[in-house]
């Protein structure tokens, strides 16, 4: 079935940079506190959303995922598992975006090591964006810097948390059309909490509910 | 020039001074009279004990009392330190991590000045291991002390940045690093600062106590500089120790941020 998934997959993305192989995500009978043991398998470029009532433990699954809790179960890219990996190398791949952005310096380009220029216009900023003070910006400008300082590290998989919570419709927009742009370039697995249904239908193949600690799939 | 001894009476005198202040801050509703009394009362039992206790070793000079002694010493210094945490390593770590920092560091830093720079007959002769080591435990704590529950507190205030930095891949030392650095520093500057001010703000206490005893004040202020660095080592030491240690402590083996490893002390 998978090694089945994975070569339609080939002939139909055949044009990826070879360094970036296609990744699949595959969650393990992973399980955190009171949630049910979660199996799933994301494809290459495959965006599932995930959904479901606030603290149901949404953000909390991704987390686990990230390796940032204690879980049972595993999580697996392509064939690397993340038990048996670096845990550095493993976040460094899977690339979590927490529903709040967090800055250790006071500068914004101190978070960069490479200034993602291209990147920075896409989502309405100039290249001065780096010079700019972490403490003067808003919500959705530290939530948009924060997708850009992700996706500067060329992770293999997403998992994001709410990543246009707080933004206007036209950086919605922005927003979900780099990720799309992303996804399919590096031929991404994502996993995508959102509250939005509209933006649920726009991004996602696959829609899971996460309720009552199950998480089940509800639809394409 | 001999000791002036002191009588009941002149220590009376003195206590009446504390007294008069208790009776002050009654009157001005301080709230911090009975425990004045209580800790002045405690100077008086726990000086008193260790001052028998100081008499009886001196006459029975042996390597297994001295030893008894400064294991005390060290385990009530571990437990104060541990007090004085806003929120610490639960189990055994809470007491160890401090205790052992300190051990390792004050210990070294005196058996070395004991062995090697005092040249004491036999090397644990009480009369001096036990006043440097005491000097160097006290200090050790107030930086190891400090340093903890800068740590402990960073981290706790800080989780949202240090996971963040996990969440990019960096490691825990990267993650924490500037936290780290933070505790250790601010475990140092007491014993910076009072290098600082040695001989011009504040007059030492053991080297006004040597001078009080009619030691010429250049030999007294030789041992005072060779008891500030020791010190100065043994805290830094001993802080460092204390911070690497807590900080790997604060994650696990998977590298994450384990803060459910801490517990509430008692606030203040």
């Amino acid at each position: 079935m998978q090694a089945c998934g994975c070569a339609q997959r080939h002939t139909l993305w055949g044009y990826y940079k070879k360094e970036n192989s296609l990744s699949t995500l595959h969650l393990i009978e992973l399980a955190v506190l009171e949630l049910q043991p979660v199996s799933v398998l994301l494809q290459p470029a495959e965006c599932i959303c995930l959904t479901g009532p606030s603290g149901a433990g949404k953000s909390m699954l991704l987390r686990a995922v990230a390796d940032l809790i204690p879980h049972d179960g595993d999580a697996q890219l392509d064939e690397a598992k993340c038990s048996e990996m670096k845990p550095s190398q493993w976040r460094h791949q899977v690339g979590y975006l927490p529903a709040e952005s967090h800055w250790w310096s006071e500068r914004v380009g101190d978070h960069f090591s490479q200034p993602p220029e291209d990147g920075f216009r896409q989502l309405g900023f100039t290249p001065q964006v780096m010079d700019w003070q972490v403490s003067r910006l808003s919500t959705g400008e530290k939530q948009r810097l924060a997708l850009l300082r992700l996706l500067a590290n060329q992770p293999r998989a997403l998992l994001l948390d709410e990543p246009t919570a707080s933004l206007d419709a036209v950086n919605v927009r922005n927003v979900e059309s780099m990720i799309g742009d992303y996804r399919l370039q590096h031929a991404a697995p994502i996993i995508w909490i959102s509250h939005d249904a509209e933006q649920v239908r726009r991004v996602a193949d696959r829609v899971f509910e996460l309720k009552a600690g199950v998480v089940q799939e509800v639809g394409p | 020039m001999n000791v002036i001894s002191l009588s009941s009476l002149d220590l009376m005198l003195a206590a009446s001074l504390v007294g008069v202040l208790a009776v002050v801050s009654i009157i001005m509703q301080l709230g911090v009279a009975s425990r004045l009394v209580i800790a002045a009362v405690r100077t008086v039992v726990q000086l008193l004990l260790i001052g028998l206790v100081l008499n009886t070793l001196f006459a029975h000079v042996h390597l297994a009392w001295v030893t008894l002694l400064a294991m005390v010493m060290l385990l009530v210094a571990g437990r104060e330190v541990m007090a004085r945490q806003h929120r610490r390593f639960g189990g055994l770590w809470g007491y160890g991590l401090g205790t052992l920092s300190m051990f390792v560091s004050a210990f070294t830093t005196t058996i070395f000045a004991l062995l090697v720079i005092v040249g004491t007959d036999p090397w644990y002769a009480p009369q001096y291991a036990i006043p440097l080591l005491g000097m160097m435990l006290g200090n050790t704590m107030n930086g190891v002390a400090l340093a903890m529950d800068r740590l402990t507190n960073s981290a706790w205030q800080q989780r949202g940045v240090i996971e963040a930095r996990l969440t990019l891949g960096h490691e825990w030392r990267v993650a924490i690093g500037g936290i780290t650095r933070e505790s250790v520093r601010v475990g140092m500057i007491p014993i910076i600062n009072a290098m600082a001010a040695a001989g011009i703000v504040s007059l030492p206490g053991m080297m006004t106590g040597q001078i009080l005893s009619g030691t010429p004040p250049l030999e007294a202020v030789k041992y005072q500089i060779l008891i500030m660095f020791m010190i100065t080592a043994g805290t830094g030491f001993a802080t460092m120790a204390a911070s690497w240690i807590g900080a790997r402590r604060l994650f696990d083996e998977r590298c994450r941020l384990r803060l459910d490893r801490l517990i509430q002390g008692r606030s203040h």
